[in-house]
């Protein structure tokens, strides 16, 4: 909300100056957001008029003006507006005065001396009013030579303020000033709302259907109004210092009265009213042409939207936007004024139902004190009679009444525990007396009953709140933890994600951070679980659906770097993937790719790509110590003889493998990357060591090498070895594969070394020989496998 | 020739030599099997007996002399062959290192990795939640009700069947104290969402949330922690802290936080995140009993603190992810 500074010191005017001012409110919990000059800076501009307005000789176009500034002599200023004529009121600049973009220096216009200028608005920096083409037009009682800055209070500022939704109350200018004179102690000055008497006796009957959403509604006839009746300039001047456009006298007062009190309200033009006016909720089908021009249609689902209706159907949607055609305009003569109280819970939400936003809808929201009907009804009676004429009717006044707040426990020492702050009883009772809350203290808790316009507080919490916020935040303590606490546990069982981070850093892998939604193009392609969960408002239909996989990131990441000149990239994302909305379908997964150069750019050796080999080495620097097992897989998105799923105690974790050829192409990638997501948890999960004895007798190493089919798994080798059990062999390992002169197509060279080891003694050769021999045998019947001579 | 010229014969002799085979070629001529020491020894047969012992020990002394010599060029010829030989392997040992380089950490992870080490020495252990949530973790729970008007501060993305991405790091503390009774003291970091793009709004970033229920915790111990959690984040002991009466439906009282930037001169307040004591509707939800416990929350973005730590000025560079930038975290 923005107001106007000068017309919260009109209510409550604290010796504070205007920043010392924002800070209180901001440190009050009322934020000051922005504190801006109502006009840009200038000097030596006064009220003159035009005494006599003569065609400059020489030039069609020009008037040779006599000005009076209230100086004992007239000024002769060259004047070029088509409005300068005799007997306006305007704004002069002297000689030497400094405008926004100009100093005024005595001059000679074709052959004039020219003492001074008469100011369009926009050379003064300020609003153009409607219809005024040239300089300023001033009301005529204006005193002519006063200084202008002071005839139009332009050394005003405007505050910007942005409202928590707790705090309605503050609103108004008068919410504003309570608060101010609360917090300061500085008198506050009341708005005049006492009675306006009748002196008619027309009423226009009420129906009040809805009496929950609207316990009480006030209205009222007045009759006879002025069409010639100007809106008076400080109250445009206000309006427009708050951020709102003059419209109609009628208009322009009911906002008025809104921004002073916060009660928003709404005239009627009585002439087009036809029967009582009800309060009832919306039925489908019928129809609303709004203020603004927009026609809204109520479907069944709009029944719970409060209308004021007549006869004839919808006339306003309550409390949002009056209608199009029961509108006050320049040809009312009679109106109906309203002042009701809509609870929040009747508006909330309907507003945004269609689009709209007003200020009304704003405040009502957000709750409006339900005893100002009654009073905003005769402060804006008042101004209408005062501005535009006319005679009112009595007051109708109906609804069930707001419900009475009840009365809130406040216990002053939960307060002193809540906000650590040793605050005596007095002092507490002393800030809620200064709020306007009635006290009946009972024992070691005290009944407080909050005033009408404190809506908010409902809870003892909330009294708490008052307490500290005008007792000052910064006034509060601050405790240091301190003292010893429990010691926390530590699993040696897991490690953390940032130590397996750590570890990639520590292997040539930078981290990203993609985003968690993406194009369903690159869902679908690297999605392994679960259906795509697309987002029903995205951005941008590239981030339109939940990801599956973190892979996708990884290849925009991938296509991002290689437009940006990078030729080698490794990157891992760790991260949650979506295979759907329950919390067991979202788990953390890490990602890596792999493309370029194996190493880092270098001067030495001879380079070549990654490849999976490369990439595998990471996985097993990530998994060590755990086992695990590479199975050949089938995935869709991966090279089909490069790829494999990864299994950890027999369970599939993820998968690792170079990029599909045809996907490469698709990307545009000049090679496939290699890629690799797994489940977080199983590279976080870790095993405490147990030590065994370091045998006593050596080991002895025997390589054999065996030919085989060139499709055998080495895994499958090393399993059905292992599986034998042989009570020597402690280790077998492969550390050849030949493939080429001297081994048939089809066949490939595996050479093992195997470790032999006895606990208890030194081995025999014949011991060694006949272990040797067994796995031969053994790998020539299960595999065709031929000792390679 | 006799015995002197021999020996200086050879003492010439091997100065020539150049390396070690010559070396060995010039030995053989004097200490060989008939080197001319060699054949001197083998005249002093004819030699009367009475000469035969002077003679002999005169051609010993010789015949020492000489391979004193010859182990002084020996050691000096496998010097200078050591010199080449190590001239010859010298590399430039200003060239950079091979292999495969170092990465680096994205600077959200560093920031968090910090933030997680600071409140680990006093006691706040790391907690998680799923980031797609339901109305009533990431609202209802947290006192926020249908068509609340602090919904409208929450631009929020949805999901089919009315699931929705997290617009804070809030619905953590729920799952928590659901499931585990005070005291406790958690912080739980994690990605959040808002319908909202743009310089300085990002569609997804960070938060990271503070919790500490007990029975004494007060908002005396929230400032406490706040401000020492900034001040050793930003390593700056004069950092001012200030905290703002605000309103956040889950909290009350409530607090924005403000931290002091830049020259104290300019007394340039930035809006860090927000704070309060846990609002008893919340404990309510949960099942922790609100006359009993009492706590604080706080919440902060990452990024935010990550931009002031470094000096980036831009929040679209954390996503994306040009190395360039990234690089910078290492």
């Amino acid at each position: 909300m923005q107001f106007s500074e000068s017309w919260l010191r009109s209510l409550v005017n604290p010796a504070l100056d205007t920043h010392q001012l924002g800070h209180l409110l901001t440190m009050a919990g009322l934020e000051v957001e922005a504190i801006e000059p109502a006009a840009a800076p200038f000097t030596q501009v006064v009220v003159a008029r035009i005494v006599s307005a003569e065609k400059h000789p020489d030039a069609d176009r020009l008037r040779v003006c006599q000005v009076d500034v209230g100086a004992a002599e007239n000024l002769t200023i060259v004047c070029g507006a088509p409005n300068a004529r005799a007997g306006l009121l305007t704004a002069c600049a002297r000689v030497g005065a400094k405008l926004p973009d100009l100093e005024i220096k005595q001059a000679k216009v074709r052959g004039v001396a020219s003492f001074g200028m008469l100011c369009s608005a926009k050379e003064l920096g300020l609003p153009n009013a409607a219809g005024v083409d040239g300089i300023l037009e001033l009301s005529g009682d204006a005193p002519i030579g006063e200084d202008l800055r002071i005839h139009l209070d332009l050394d005003d500022r405007l505050l910007t303020l942005k409202l928590t939704p707790n705090r309605g109350d503050c609103l108004s200018l008068s919410g504003l000033a309570r608060e101010v004179a609360t917090l300061t102690g500085a008198p506050m000055t009341a708005v005049d709302c006492t009675p306006v008497a009748p002196n008619l006796t027309d009423v226009q009957p009420l129906l009040i259907a809805a009496d929950v959403a609207c316990p009480s509604y006030c209205g009222r006839v007045i009759r006879g109004i002025d069409a010639q009746a100007q809106t008076p300039r400080w109250m445009v001047r206000r309006l427009e210092r708050c951020g709102l456009r003059a419209i109609h006298p009628v208009v322009d007062i009911t906002n008025y009265v809104m921004l002073e009190l916060g009660q928003p309200m709404h005239g009627f033009d009585l002439a087009r009213l036809h029967g009582a006016i009800q309060v009832r909720m919306a039925r489908a089908g019928e129809q609303l042409a709004l203020l603004n021009e927009q026609t809204v249609t109520f479907s069944d689902a709009d029944v719970d939207v409060l209308l004021i209706a007549d006869d004839q159907g919808p006339l306003a949607m309550a409390g949002i936007m009056g209608g199009a055609s029961s509108a006050v305009s320049e040809l009312s003569r009679d109106i109906f004024l309203e002042a009701a109280h809509f609870t929040p819970d009747a508006i909330i939400g309907k507003a945004r139902r269609f689009g709209l936003s007003t200020d009304s809808s704003h405040r009502f929201e957000r709750g409006v004190d339900a005893d100002l009907p009654a009073r905003a009804m005769q402060r804006a009676t008042r101004l209408i009679l005062e501005i535009c004429g006319g005679a009112c009717g009595p007051v109708l006044e109906q609804g069930q009444g707001a419900m009475a707040f009840d009365a809130v426990e406040f216990r002053p020492a939960r307060a002193r525990r809540i906000l650590g702050l040793d605050l005596d009883d007095a002092t507490m009772s002393g800030i809620l007396k200064r709020l306007d809350m009635r006290l009946q203290p009972s024992g070691e808790t005290i009944r407080v009953t909050p005033p009408s316009h404190r809506f908010d507080i409902t809870r003892e919490v909330d009294l708490i709140e008052e307490v500290a916020r005008v007792h000052g935040y910064e006034s509060l303590p601050a405790a240091s933890p301190r003292g010893v606490h429990a010691m926390l546990p530590l699993s040696e069982s897991t490690r953390s994600v940032h130590e397996l981070k750590n570890l990639l850093v520590s292997r040539g892998y930078q981290e990203v951070v993609t985003y968690s939604f993406i194009s369903d193009d690159l869902d679908r392609t690297f999605r392994t679980a679960g259906a795509g969960l697309p987002l029903l408002n995205p951005i941008a239909s590239q981030m339109g659906v939940m990801r599956g996989s973190l892979v996708g990131g990884l290849i925009q990441t991938l296509r991002h770097n290689l437009n940006h000149g990078q030729e080698r990239l490794r990157i891992f994302e760790a991260g949650r993937v979506f295979h759907g909305i329950a919390a067991e379908l979202q788990p953390m997964r890490l990602a890596m790719l792999a493309y370029g150069g194996v190493n880092a750019e270098q001067w030495g050796e001879t380079s070549r790509n990654v490849d999976f080999h490369d990439l595998r080495a990471d996985l097993e620097a990530m998994m060590h110590p755990l086992p695990f097992e590479l199975r050949r897989a089938n995935l869709v998105t991966l090279h089909p003889g490069q790829s494999a799923e990864l299994l950890v105690a027999g369970k599939v974790c993820g998968w690792i493998g170079a990029l599909h050829p045809r996907l490469t192409q698709k990307y545009g990638f000049v090679r496939s990357p290699l890629l690799l997501e797994v489940d977080l948890a199983s590279l976080l999960e870790r095993h405490v060591p147990v030590y065994r004895a370091i045998p006593r007798f050596p080991a002895v190493r025997r390589d054999i090498a065996m030919i085989v089919d060139a499709n055998l798994a080495l895994a499958d080798v090393l399993a059905s070895v292992k599986a034998a059990r042989l009570p020597l062999l402690a280790d077998i390992n492969c550390f050849d594969v030949y493939q080429g002169q001297g081994v048939d197509v089809d066949k490939k060279s595996l050479a093992f070394n195997m470790l032999l080891q006895h606990t208890e003694k030194t081995l025999t050769d014949s011991e060694i020989d006949t272990t040797v021999m067994e796995v031969i045998n053994l790998l020539a019947k299960n595999y065709n496998a031929i000792l390679r001579g | 020739m006799n015995l002197d010229e021999i020996l200086k014969d050879a003492e010439r002799e091997f100065a020539i030599a150049g390396n070690l085979p010559v070396l060995d070629q010039v030995k053989a001529r004097y200490i060989g099997k008939s080197g001319a020491i060699t054949e001197q020894m083998k005249g002093l047969a004819a030699l009367p007996v009475d000469q035969r012992k002077t003679m002999g020990a005169r051609i010993n002394q010789i015949k020492d002399q000489v391979e004193a010599l010859l182990k002084a060029r020996r050691e000096a010829i496998q010097a200078e062959e050591l010199g080449r030989q190590l001239a010859a392997e010298s590399l430039d040992v200003t060239l950079p290192g091979r292999g495969v380089g170092v990465g680096g950490l994205h600077p959200v992870s560093r920031t968090l990795a910090r933030i997680e080490q600071l409140f680990a020495s006093i006691g706040f252990v790391v907690a998680d939640g799923p980031e797609i949530e339901t109305d009533f973790y990431n609202f209802t729970a947290l006192n926020i009700p249908d068509n609340h008007p602090a919904r409208a501060m929450h631009d929020t993305f949805y999901l089919d069947g009315g699931a929705l991405l997290r617009t804070h790091t809030s619905p953590v503390q729920v799952h928590y104290m659901q499931n585990k009774q005070p005291p406790l003291r958690i912080i739980a970091p994690g990605r959040v969402y808002r319908v909202d793009s743009d310089a300085t709004h990002s569609p997804m970033f960070h938060q990271v949330e503070g919790l500490w229920v007990d029975e004494q915790v007060s908002f005396a111990d929230l400032k406490g922690v706040v401000q020492d959690f900034l001040q050793r984040f930003f390593e700056r002991e004069e950092l001012r802290v200030r905290f703002r009466p605000s309103f956040f439906p889950f909290t009350e009282p409530s607090a924005e936080i403000d931290m002091s930037w830049g020259e104290a001169s300019e007394n340039r307040w930035l809006e860090i995140g927000g704070c309060g004591m846990v609002h008893p509707n919340v404990f309510g939800h949960v099942g922790i009993d609100p006359e009993r416990y009492q706590g604080f929350a706080f919440g902060m973005g990452v990024e935010r603190l990550a931009m002031l730590r470094y000096g980036v000025d831009d929040l679209r560079l954390f996503f994306e992810n040009d190395v360039r930038f990234l690089k910078q975290f290492a």
